[in-house]
C-alpha cells in the first residue's frame, strides 16, 4: 500500500479510541521524559566536576591522604599530610619546577557569617599564602593572607566576592570590618583584610562562597587539626609546576619524596588535574548510566503498554482484518498497517516526550529541591536523538508481534469475527 | 472460466473431522449469473470461500482464468483476491467509520492502482449511491450499504462478483433493488456472478441455479425448471414456479 494510505488508515484506526490511544502515547512520553531529564541530570552532574576541576587553575598537582579517620565533633577527615609534608615540597633546590605549594584545610558543611548586620553562608577554607599563585586567583580589594597572618596566627580573612556582597555594599566597605564566623559548635570572630576576585563560572562552583583564614589559625583554634603526634596536618596539598611539560616528572618526584618521609607508606595519592577529570568522571559517568538505565526501564514498561494495547486492539478489530484480507490486503499490507500504528503511537509519544523531558530538565536547573546544593542539567543533542530513536524501536519491537498476529488471521474465521 | 474437479475439504473440529464438500465440479463460464442454494451446512459457504480464494480445498483441482488456484500461496490468493475477485457479504462488511468513497477506494490502495477516487466515484455511481460518497455506514440504510458494498466489489473491474447471503438482512424492498442492479452489472457489463442465498425470489433473479446438499450438488438448472425444497418460509414459495 501508499505509504499515505497507510499513515492514514492507521490515524482513522488510533481515532476510534482516542482515550486509549492518549493513555498508550502518554506511557511513551513518560518513558522518553524520564530518560532525557534523568539524563540531563547526570551530564549536568559530569560537567559541573568538570567545571570544578577546571576551575583550580592550571597545571596542578592535587596531593591527598589514602588513609583517613573521622574525628572531633565536626565530621571532617583527619589527614596523614601534614604542613612539614607542603613545605619540603615547596623546596626549591630539590623541586626546580615547583612554583607554588599550598597545604589546606576546606571544611565541607557550610557556615554561617554573620557581618555588618547582615547573614549569609559560606563554606570555610583554611590555605596558605600562596593561594593567589596557585590557584591563578586575586584579590580585588585589600590584601591577601601573609607569612605574618601565618606566624601570628591572626583572625584575618579573605572573604569570596559572593560573601562580601550579601554582607556588605561593596567590596571596599568591607575590608576592615569585623564579621563572625560559626560552624558548628565553634566560633571565631575575624577582621576581613580582602575580598577575592569574582570568579563566576570560570571558578570551581564554590569559589565565590568561600572564606579564607591562615591555615596556622584554623590548626591553632580547632583541635581536631592536629593529630596525635603533634604534626600539623592538612587535608589537601595542592602545588603548581611552573612548566606544563614537566608535570609528570615532578609528580613522580614528590611521589618518592613523600614515599620516604612516610616511612615507605603509599598513605597519599599525588593526582595531576587530568586524572582527577578521569576518576570523577568516572563516578559521574556511572551516575549518569544508572539514571539513563531507569529511565529506560520506564520506556520498556511503556513499550509493554504498546504491545498490550496493539494485541487488543488486533482482536477487537479481527472482523476489519478478514474484510480487509477479502478486499486483497496481502499479509504484508496487514503487517505494516499495525507496525505503523504502533509506530506512530511512539513517534508521537517520542515527541512528546522529548519536549517534556527537555521542559522538566529546564525547570530543574538550578532548583536545590531543599537540599542546598543546586541542580544542574545539561541536555545534550544525542540524549534527545538516543531517547527518540529508542523509543521508535521500542514501538517496532513491541508493535512486531501483535502486527503479524493480525497478519496471520485466516481470513474466513476473521469474517465470522463478531 | 471456472473449473472445479473433484473438489474437497475436510475441517477439522477438535479431534473430528468435519467433511464440508465430498467431490463438487463445477464449470462456470464467463458471464454467468449463478446462484448456490441449499440447506444450512450444505456446504455452500465452504464452496463460495474456496471460490473466493479465500481457502484452499483439501484436494481437487480448481482453475480460475486458466491458472492453477489451488497450488497457489497465501501471498498469491491475496493477489488472486485483490485483481479478479469482488465480494458482497451479507452483513455488508464494511469498515467503520470509513466515509463510503473510501470504503470502495480500499480495493485499489491494495492495488496500488492511481486514480483511485476517480474510480470509485464511478463505482458508486455505478450501484446508484454517489451522492453518498461521503456519508458514513452509520448514516446509510442497510441498502445502501450493500450498494456501497457492491461498488466496493466492482471497482477493481473484477471478472468474478461472489455474493454470500447478499440480500440476507435487506428488507424486500431493498432486496429487489439490490437483485435489479446485480441483473443489470451481468446482463449489461458481463460480470459473473455468483450468489449464495436461500431466498427462492432471489435465486429467481439468477440464469442457473446450483443447489447443494450434505457437500455435494443435487442439482444445476435454469431456476424457472427447479422446486427448491430448502427454501421453506411459505410466504416465499410463490416466487419458486413448480
Amino acid at each position: 500500500m501508499i505509504a499515505f494510505d497507510l499513515v492514514q488508515a492507521a490515524l482513522v484506526a488510533l481515532s476510534i479510541n482516542k482515550l486509549r490511544t492518549g493513555l498508550t502515547v502518554l506511557g511513551i512520553v513518560i518513558g522518553v521524559g524520564a530518560v532525557i531529564a534523568l539524563m540531563a541530570a547526570g551530564q549536568g552532574a559530569e560537567q559541573g566536576v568538570t567545571k570544578e576541576v577546571r576551575g583550580l587553575g592550571s597545571n596542578l598537582l592535587v596531593i591527598e591522604p589514602t588513609e583517613t579517620q573521622q574525628g572531633g565533633p565536626i565530621r571532617m577527615t583527619a589527614s596523614t599530610l601534614t604542613t612539614q609534608d607542603a613545605d619540603a615540597i615547596g623546596d626549591t633546590q630539590s623541586f626546580p619546577y615547583v612554583g607554588g605549594v599550598i597545604g589546606q584545610f576546606k571544611l565541607d558543611l557550610e557556615s554561617q557569617v554573620v557581618g555588618n548586620g547582615r547573614n549569609t553562608t559560606a563554606t570555610m577554607t583554611a590555605t596558605q599564602p600562596d593561594f593567589e599563585y596557585v590557584r591563578s586567583y586575586k584579590v580585588a580589594a585589600g590584601r591577601f593572607l601573609s607569612d605574618d597572618d601565618m606566624r601570628r596566627k591572626t583572625t584575618n580573612v579573605v572573604l569570596g566576592a559572593k560573601v562580601a556582597e550579601d554582607l556588605f555594599d561593596t567590596p571596599e566597605d568591607a575590608v576592615g570590618k569585623d564579621v563572625r564566623l560559626s560552624f558548628g559548635p565553634f566560633s571565631l570572630s575575624l577582621s576581613v583584610i580582602g575580598i577575592m576576585e569574582e570568579r563566576g563560572a570560570s571558578g570551581s562552583g564554590t569559589d565565590d562562597t568561600q572564606i579564607l583564614v591562615p591555615l596556622t589559625t584554623f590548626l591553632a583554634r580547632v583541635p581536631f587539626g592536629r593529630s596525635a603526634t603533634g604534626a600539623s596536618n592538612v587535608q589537601q596539598i595542592i602545588v603548581k609546576v611552573t612548566e606544563g611539560d614537566k608535570l609528570e616528572q615532578t609528580k613522580e618526584d614528590i611521589q618518592q619524596l613523600l614515599y620516604e618521609r612516610h616511612d615507605s607508606k603509599e598513605d597519599f595519592t599525588v593526582k595531576t588535574q587530568s586524572d582527577l577529570l578521569s576518576t570523577a568522571n568516572k563516578v559521574s559517568r556511572t551516575l549518569t548510566i544508572l539514571l539513563g538505565a531507569i529511565a529506560g526501564i520506564s520506556l520498556v514498561v511503556g513499550g509493554i503498554g504498546i504491545m498490550n494495547i496493539m494485541l487488543v486492539s488486533v482482536t477487537e478489530r479481527t472482523r476489519e482484518i478478514g474484510i480487509r484480507k477479502a478486499v486483497g490486503a496481502s499479509r504484508g499490507d496487514i503487517l505494516m498497517q499495525f507496525i505503523i500504528e504502533a509506530v506512530i503511537v511512539t513517534l508521537a509519544g517520542g515527541a512528546i516526550g522529548v519536549l517534556a523531558g527537555v521542559v522538566a530538565a529546564r525547570i530543574a536547573n538550578g532548583q536545590d529541591f531543599g537540599t542546598g546544593s543546586p541542580v544542574t542539567t545539561v541536555i545534550t543533542p544525542w540524549s534527545i536523538f538516543a531517547a527518540f530513536g529508542v523509543s521508535v524501536v521500542t514501538g517496532l519491537f513491541f508493535g512486531i508481534y501483535p502486527a503479524f498476529r493480525a497478519s496471520r488471521l485466516d481470513p474466513i474465521e476473521a469474517l465470522r469475527a463478531e | 472460466m471456472i473449473r472445479l474437479r473433484g473438489i474437497i475439504k475436510v475441517y477439522r473440529a477438535g479431534d473430528v473431522l468435519v467433511p464440508a464438500l465430498q467431490g463438487i465440479d463445477l464449470d462456470i463460464e464467463r458471464g454467468e449469473f449463478l446462484a448456490i442454494v441449499g440447506p444450512s451446512g450444505s456446504g455452500k459457504s465452504t464452496l463460495m470461500h474456496i471460490l473466493g480464494c479465500l481457502d484452499r480445498p483439501t484436494r481437487g483441482t480448481y482453475e480460475l482464468e486458466g491458472y492453477d488456484v489451488h497450488r497457489m500461496s497465501d501471498v498469491q490468493l491475496a493477489r488472486v483476491r485483490s485483481r479478479r475477485i469482488g465480494f458482497v457479504f451479507q452483513s455488508f462488511n464494511l469498515l467503520p467509520r470509513l466515509p463510503a468513497i473510501m470504503q470502495v477506494e480500499l480495493p485499489l490502495t491494495y492495488r496500488r492502482s492511481r486514480n483511485r477516487r476517480q474510480l470509485a466515484m464511478r463505482a458508486l455511481a455505478q450501484v446508484g449511491v454517489l451522492d453518498r460518497a461521503h456519508h458514513r455506514p452509520t448514516q446509510l440504510s442497510g441498502g445502501q450499504q450493500q450498494r456501497v458494498a457492491i461498488a466496493r466489489a466492482l471497482v477493481t473491474n473484477p471478472a468474478l462478483i461472489l455474493a454470500d447471503e447478499p440480500t440476507g438482512a435487506l428488507d424486500t424492498k431493498s432486496t429487489a433493488d439490490l437483485m435489479e442492479t446485480f441483473v443489470r452489472l451481468n446482463s449489461e457489463r458481463g460480470i459473473t456472478i455468483v450468489l449464495v442465498t436461500h431466498e427462492s425470489e432471489v435465486a429467481a433473479y439468477t440464469r442457473r441455479v446450483v443447489q447443494m446438499r450434505d457437500g455435494r450438488i443435487v442439482s444445476d438448472a435454469p431456476p424457472e425448471s427447479i422446486r427448491v425444497p430448502t427454501l421453506a418460509q411459505p410466504e416465499h414459495e410463490e416466487g419458486v414456479p413448480a
